[in-house]
């Protein structure tokens, strides 16, 4: 919701460095010819080889900051190439793309069967980009760690277990010292692919205790928290001695709250990090379409509660400049970018899945 | 009115600026008749596609949109009367908040305060007019939650053993409630019916209040038996202005309510309003679940037109009745 503080500083750090150079060389031109600097400075001259265009895209909200700062950076490379990511949510993104009002769309999700037919510029591709552990935050006065079974988590979200003391939260610690603190349970007011993820793994990994089903919303307990957006569930979570909630991890990371290990498949507490990220997503299969289910996956390493996120694509595209823009930017992406990702806190794709994804971007059709 | 319009002024010349006058009069009825039309138009082409597109929802449901409080998409159940009734029980607290202090406002400035007082607080209550919509959601959710989930649970301690009563304030309470968005809806419905009710107030003519006070009236009886009566039809349509606000308010609702959709008398829990339940889920929503979030606009849409209408109608009367007074 609100970009933040330390998001923003190397979002500024890296606007200013890498054109520096360029402003030098333009000043010294400049001066060379007798040219008021200020005049040129105004229009640097433009980078990169591709045609003037602009992409116009929506979608997903949890992979907007990666997606932003990778305009940007490309932004750098092609300076005549516009994108303009609105994110607004998967949903939005698909119903956008479903009616070609955008060139491509984000979503953490993969279209239902039934909505296939609803594409009207026929088919389309899923291009992995980035993955991200949503982890399951805390704020409990003189507790720094909790390790947290999935049925636990379910239990508590259902508000079956509603104070930290509780037999079934210390079971899962032992060793640590539980106040009697009431449980405050923070989740998301408006709908959301963190929620779809985060209610899906409930459903995969504690089956016999989760009754809520998942979905974008699900229909939670009256006397849970709702607030908007990973940064105000995070807000309620720090106001509140006692409170529990799902975020994603960037933020969680950003905003300096305590997050749980989670108990995997194996039987093992993983910490939610990029690393273990990967890991999970390198034990789940990955489908012909290369979309997978990185979510509660095999692997003793692997944290269960890993988002996926793709950006969908029409295979054939219309317009020559925008697909070749379009191709250029999802290359940037499965390369470059995958470095960005990490500065980001974006656990970047595998390298196999990458250069699956990239052979995938190359059948993007492009009209002469 | 047209009469004397077209009245000709300069009968020096009557003949020459008749036709053109009479074309030009013609011209600008048919456009004032366009833009009336207009606004029809626009109702109706915003009725006819909003009932469209909610159509499934409503025949997946059927009644039961109306009858059934739950609301689980993941199941494909859409109950929208837990939402019917947050959106009815937030507006209602909002004006008992609002009213009082807003007609004490608007007496105070038309009867009460010196010149330069007045000039004062007139601006500083348009200014709250002018707040945005966000702003007090996002104030509400930063900086009155915390302070308001104290005051609710002293409130709470205090009045729940009153028998009756005490059903409203019974606990558990949390800072984002019914409560406090009945709490920020007040405060932003404040400024309309001040400013609007004290419009009224200063058309009651001089010559009634003089006559009153002439009579012996105190200042308080003056106000009581002149000015009030007199302003009853405007106070009530400024009322439902206010009314009519908070039934449609969006995202400030949508920020403090706490999102749980729930039919309970107790003011301090968590609930969910129509607006706030789509503002809320529409990004995120695609088929069957679109549709429902259609519907509860369109049932927004329905409650606020038959609030309109009611308000219409108790001015109607009430002024008719005034004037049978006068007579």
């Amino acid at each position: 919701m609100h970009p933040s503080v330390g998001k923003a500083w190397r979002a500024a750090r890296r606007r200013v460095t890498p054109p520096r150079h360029h402003a030098v060389r333009i000043v010294a031109v400049a001066v060379a010819l007798g040219v008021a600097a200020t005049a040129c400075a105004s229009s640097p001259p433009p980078t990169g080889t591709l045609a003037e265009t602009t992409l116009n895209a929506s979608g997903a909200t949890f992979p907007k900051v990666f997606y932003e700062e990778s305009i940007l950076e490309f932004g750098l490379r092609e300076s005549r190439v516009t994108i303009n990511y609105a994110g607004g949510g998967s949903g939005k993104g698909r119903t956008d793309l479903q009616e070609r009002q955008v060139d491509f769309a984000g979503s953490d999700a993969v279209v239902k069967q039934e909505d296939v037919h609803n594409y009207q510029g026929g088919e389309f591709l899923y291009i992995p980009t980035v993955t991200a552990p949503i982890t399951v935050s805390f704020h409990l006065e003189g507790v720094e760690g909790l390790r947290l079974a999935p049925d636990t988590i379910a239990r508590i979200f259902q508000r079956d277990v509603t104070a930290w003391d509780d037999p079934a939260v210390a079971a899962d610690n032992p060793g640590v010292e539980l106040p009697d603190t009431d449980i405050t349970v923070a989740r998301r007011s408006d709908g959301s692919g963190t929620t779809e993820n985060f209610t899906k793994f409930l459903v995969s990994a504690a089956p016999e205790t989760w009754t809520l089903g998942a979905g974008s919303t699900v229909e939670w307990p009256a006397d849970t928290q709702g607030a908007q957006g990973n940064a105000g569930v995070a807000g309620l979570i720090k106001g509140t001695d006692g409170a529990i909630g799902y975020i994603d991890y960037s933020e969680a990371v950003v905003l300096e709250l305590s997050f749980a290990s989670v108990r995997n498949s194996a039987g093992n507490y993983v910490e939610p990090s990029a690393a273990s990220t990967a890991a999970a997503v390198e034990a789940a299969e990955i489908n012909a379409d290369l979309t997978y289910d990185p979510i509660d996956a095999d692997g003793p390493e692997a944290y269960p509660i890993a988002a996926p996120t793709w950006i969908l694509v029409y295979r054939n595209q219309t317009d020559r400049a925008k697909g070749e823009a379009l191709k250029a930017f999802l290359r940037y992406l499965l390369t470059d970018g995958q470095a960005l990702a990490l500065e980001l806190d974006y656990a970047p794709l595998p390298a196999a899945l990458a250069e699956q994804a990239l052979a995938r971007v190359e059948q993007i059709e492009v009209p002469l | 009115m047209t009469a004397i319009d077209t009245a000709p002024r300069t009968p020096a010349r009557p003949a020459a600026a008749t036709p053109s006058r009479r074309t030009a009069d013609r011209v600008f009825q048919r456009m004032t008749l366009g833009a009336g039309l207009l606004v029809l138009l626009i109702l109706a082409l915003i009725v006819l596609s909003t009932v469209d597109q909610a159509r499934p929802a409503f025949a997946h449901m059927g009644l039961r949109f109306f009858t059934s409080s739950r609301w689980a998409p993941p199941s494909d159940e859409y109950g929208a009367l837990s939402f019917i009734y947050g959106t009815g029980l937030i507006s209602l607290l909002a004006l008992v908040l609002a009213v009082p202090v807003s007609l004490g406002i608007a007496v105070y400035l038309s009867e009460l305060a010196p010149l330069n007082a007045r000039r004062v607080v007139t601006v500083v209550i348009d200014l709250l007019a002018a707040v945005p919509s966000v702003v007090w959601g996002l104030w509400g959710f930063l900086v009155l939650r915390s302070p308001l989930q104290r005051f609710y649970q002293t409130l709470s301690d205090v009045l729940s053993p009153v028998p009756g009563v005490g059903k409203l304030f019974e606990g558990p309470v949390s800072g984002l409630s019914f409560a406090t968005a009945g709490t920020i809806l007040a405060l932003m419905i404040i400024p309309i019916i001040t400013s609007l009710s004290r419009d009224v107030m200063d058309t009651v003519p001089v010559a009634q209040k003089e006559a009153a006070l002439a009579l012996g009236a105190t200042r308080w009886e003056m106000i009581r038996g002149a000015v009030l009566p007199y302003s009853k039809g405007g106070v009530i349509g400024a009322v439902v202005l206010g009314l009519g606000r908070a039934m449609g308010e969006t995202i400030a609702v949508a920020l403090v309510i706490g999102s749980s959709g729930q039919i309970t008398s107790r003011l301090f829990a968590a609930g969910d309003a129509l607006p706030s339940q789509i503002a809320n889920q529409f990004n995120e929503s695609e088929g069957l679940f679109r549709s429902a979030l259609v519907a509860l606009g369109v049932t927004l849409f329905f409650f606020t037109i038959v609030v309109n209408l009611a308000a219409r109608a108790i001015v109607t009367r009430t002024n008719r009745h005034l004037k049978g007074v006068a007579l």
